[in-house]
């Protein structure tokens, strides 16, 4: 009789989480063609049309930057709550409330030319994403509840709380009754990068927070707390370093760049406060963050192709004809196969021959 | 089949990165032979069975099972094969009860093996409670989990790593009692340890490393603790000096009427505690584990604060500390030494750079909420240096260091801020003779430039080699203080089990 066993690996390479990367990104295009094979369209055409169409043209171009902004920027906030194992999977509702509370502004200064409204807005995003998962912080640090669920749960609430306001007190009163907020003047608006696409300033939001991210994973003394304390807790208690503190920092930090996040689509291609916000990138910032291996550089890599897959996703409803539904699969299937790929990073499953048995038995 | 040894290894080679841990490993263990792995911290010994235990590959080398040759590729084959290992380093869930641990390794239900447990504890003098949870527990009661896990697991090769480090003296008696009866009944034994009268005691061969190569296969009943010492490190190793007393003596750390009830009803609380800490004096802590002394530590280092429902007060210099944390009392001059090194004193997959500022950071390492690395991995090589630690570097992540070396550096961080007041627990455990004397000499030597130093070990040898003062620790009280001088192990071993009027008379006796 034969088996199968898992089992740690006893030693790791350097390279390897940039191998798992690697590979999850090759095991899904292999999915990804299963998946066209069954809608009857050459794989390579498939994979053609999401993966390398997009970039053809400067539209594609410009559209993907558009998509990773808030990928980038909700990712790198997450990641620092991710290393230190605080759970924060609530991005998606810290990103609604923060493009409320901009939103908030631009109501309130309406018709005004000041550059300094969308500063204003960005800082409002920020505590208003902040303000959201500040509540999950004080229940897990208070209470220890669990932030996983809280942050989830808050999302549903974030969720009500626009639909709330976008059909009442923040309708435009001029919109024939749409549930939706009134058009931003351009001084509550990021400014267009590129002409001819929608590409806009808040990209450098994302690359800023990228560049502070790096400086703070490797040098940052706080950083280096939170990572203690989600690696080792026992040490961390033996340092003296707070486990509260990390907890409300964590959720403070991703809360505030899922915010902002929300800033840049309402401020950005929408121009409103409406009902969908966001395509589910507060979602899809986790998948970006563990893509990302949780490296700063690595997220830059990894939210490119998450938004490339947004993207693509679009095109090859267009050119192939399969629905839009297979953005969300290829997600799906990236995180899967990133997390079946980390698991054999650090353990591996091996078929014991009935040789092997055979020869135990003999032993015996 | 007498002469076909148990297990046979041939030219068992393996290279880490930085060095060859095994070089060309020969061995032969024979059913009932009881066989001594002994070398300096990082010669190899660990690596050595973790190979026959197939949780490390060889590059070379062959492993023979009762004259097969066989291909041992992971700790599953090597437990069907009939081989136990007790590990250096724990591998219990934290969160599971002793009983739970053990049925992931021995079959039968939960209720089942909680008999077995208490009956071979009792049997075997190893102390478990089997509803208890890991987590609550201290480093001896986890050993003691782990020598019963391989214990009930009957295997034919019994491989122990240090199994007798965190336990009390009439533990190890009764230890090497229950080792001599399965060793009699056929079973193999395979033992490391620095303690070399142990092994004088209890093997029957001995195989000798050095730098991963076995330098010497002697019998362990002819040899000497002196003529191993020499075999293993080629030279001769001297006693600490203890020179008499010196400074004034004044109360550096006061704790009064210390009292902690922890939430775990199977976790020891500390009951009514006074302890004074005295310049230039080094005090011992004498007791089995799990007495309190755990909670002790932690409540005089921070980590722990007594609840409102505790009395008591620690005092540094006469400022009460109040709810400072470990680190606060740190820049105050209060180390700690804790007992487990890996995972507490020191993160595993951090470098010892990384580890080097988990205790010393607020030695200058920060500046505008930024590490200097530079000045970081400064300290590490220092720490390196001063205790010679065998290691790839300060680059050398904490786990890929030998326990022993690993424990030379905790130390050594936990010295390099010349600390007023330094709290150890088991500061030699685990490290090998002659840098145990080195680390005993570093203890001395910063008492003789006037700090306090708390020492809590379970080897009284130790505690009567090192120290001014010894207290004895049971059941969550403390004795009152005695001068080694006037007391002798035998009493000490009395207080241990309760009697503290043993050492009490005895201070009359002399005053
Ligand atoms: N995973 C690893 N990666 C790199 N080097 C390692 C690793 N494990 C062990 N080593 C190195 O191999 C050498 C032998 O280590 P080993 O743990 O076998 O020593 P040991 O004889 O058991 O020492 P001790 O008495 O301190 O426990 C050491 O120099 C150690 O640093
Ligand atoms: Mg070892």
């Amino acid at each position: 009789m034969s088996r199968l066993v898992i089992e740690a690996r006893p030693e790791r390479s350097v390279w390897a989480p940039i191998q798992v990367s690697l590979l999850a990104v090759f095991l899904t295009c292999l999915g990804g063609s299963v998946l066209f094979m069954i809608y009857g369209v050459s794989p390579l055409k498939g994979l053609d049309a999401i993966f390398i169409d997009p970039l053809r043209t400067s539209y594609g171009i410009g559209e993907i930057l558009l998509k990773m902004a808030p990928l980038l920027l909700i990712a790198q906030g997450l990641a620092i709550g991710f290393r230190a194992q605080i759970w924060n999977i609530g991005a998606e509702g810290q990103l609604i409330v923060g493009a409320i509370a901009a939103t908030a502004l631009a109501i309130q200064f309406q018709g005004t030319t000041s550059p300094l409204l969308l500063p204003a807005m960005v800082l409002a995003g920020m505590i208003g994403g902040m303000c959201w998962a500040g509540i999950a912080a004080l229940l897990r640090a208070q209470f220890n509840a669990n932030e996983i669920l809280v942050t989830f749960m808050l999302t549903s609430v974030a969720l009500q709380l626009l639909y709330y306001l976008i059909g009442g007190p923040m309708r435009d009163p001029g919109g024939f009754n749409f549930p939706q907020s009134i058009r931003f003047d351009p001084a509550a608006k990021f400014p267009i990068l590129i002409e001819g696409t929608r590409v806009n300033a808040s990209i450098f939001i994302g690359l800023a927070a990228s560049a502070i991210a790096v400086v703070f994973v490797q040098r940052s003394f706080v950083s280096y707390k939170m990572s203690v304390g989600g690696i080792a807790p026992a040490a961390a208690t033996y340092a003296g370093f707070s486990s509260k503190k990390a907890i409300w920092l964590a959720l403070l930090i991703s809360g505030g760049a899922a915010g902002m996040a929300g800033v840049g689509e309402v401020s950005g291609p929408l121009g409103m406060l409406q009902r969908n916000i966001s395509p589910g990138y507060g979602y899809a910032g986790i998948i970006v963050a563990v893509l990302g291996g949780l490296h700063p550089i690595g997220i830059i890599f990894a939210s490119a192709l998450m938004a490339l897959v947004y993207v693509g996703g679009d095109f090859a409803l267009l050119s192939v004809g399969v629905p839009n539904a297979v953005t969300g699969i290829f997600q799906g299937m990236l995180l899967t196969f990133y997390l079946a790929c980390s698991f054999l990073l650090t353990s591996r499953i091996r078929w014991i021959k009935p040789d092997d048995l055979k020869q135990e038995a003999m032993a015996d | 089949m007498a002469d076909t040894p148990l297990l046979r290894l041939r030219g068992v080679t393996k290279a880490y990165p930085a060095v060859l841990a095994n070089d060309a490993v020969d061995l032969d263990v024979m059913p009932g032979e009881i066989h001594a792995v002994l070398g300096e911290n990082g010669a190899g010994k660990s690596t050595l069975v973790k190979i026959i235990y197939g949780s490390v590959r060889p590059d070379a080398g062959t492993v023979e099972w009762r004259g097969q040759q066989v291909d041992m590729q992971s700790p599953l084959k090597a437990r069907d094969l009939g081989i136990g290992m007790v590990f250096q380093h724990f591998s219990l869930f934290e969160t599971l009860t002793a009983a739970e641990n053990i049925s992931l390794a021995v079959p039968g239900s939960i209720a089942e093996l909680s008999e077995r447990i208490r009956a071979a504890s009792a049997q075997f003098g190893l102390d478990v409670e089997p509803d208890s949870r890991v987590q609550a527990m201290t480093v001896g009661e986890r050993q003691r989990i782990e020598i019963l896990r391989c214990i009930l697991q009957e295997p034919k090769l019994i491989i122990m790593d240090e199994p007798t480090s965190v336990l009390p003296p009439q533990g190890i008696a009764k230890l090497f009692e229950t080792l001599r009866r399965l060793a009699s009944e056929g079973i193999g034994i395979i033992f490391i340890s620095h303690k070399l009268d142990e092994i004088k005691a209890l093997c029957d061969t001995a195989t000798v490393m050095r730098g991963g190569r076995v330098v010497g296969v002697v019998d362990a009943k002819v040899e000497d603790a002196r003529s191993l010492t020499r075999l293993m490190i080629g030279r001769d190793i001297a006693a600490p000096s203890h020179a008499a007393q010196r400074g004034d003596g004044h109360a550096v750390l006061e704790a009064a009427g210390l009292n902690y009830t922890p939430l775990d009803p199977f976790a020891p609380a500390l009951k009514d505690i006074s302890l004074t800490l005295r310049s230039g004096q080094i005090t011992g802590i004498a007791g089995v584990s799990g007495n309190g002394q755990d909670a002790l530590t932690r409540a005089l280092a921070g980590e722990i604060l007594q609840g409102p429902q505790d009395a008591g007060t620690i005092a540094l210099d006469g400022v009460a500390l109040g709810a400072d944390t470990p680190d606060q009392r740190r820049e105050k001059g209060l180390h700690f030494v804790p007992e487990e090194r890996l995972g507490r004193g020191a993160v595993p997959i951090h470098t010892l750079s990384e580890n080097a500022g988990l205790t010393t950071h607020h030695a200058g390492l920060v500046n505008w909420g930024m590490v200097k690395l530079g000045k970081r991995r400064a300290l590490a090589q220092e720490t390196i240096d001063a205790m010679d630690v065998r290691c790839g570097g300060p680059d050398a992540t904490a786990q890929s260091l030998s326990g022993g070396n690993l424990q030379k550096f905790i130390v050594g961080r936990e010295l390099a801020l010349r600390p007023k007041v330094l709290i150890a627990s088991q500061p030699t455990w685990g490290v090998d003779v002659g840098a145990a004397a080195a680390i005993r000499q570093k203890l001395i030597d910063l008492r003789d430039e006037g700090a306090a130093i708390l020492i809590v070990s379970e080897e009284i040898e130790e505690i009567f080699e090192i120290c001014d003062t010894i207290q004895v620790m049971f059941r969550g009280r403390l004795s009152p203080p005695v001068q080694v001088q006037t007391t002798s192990i035998d009493d000490v071993g009395l207080a241990m089990a309760g009697d503290f009027d043993a050492l009490a008379l005895k201070e009359c006796a002399h005053v």
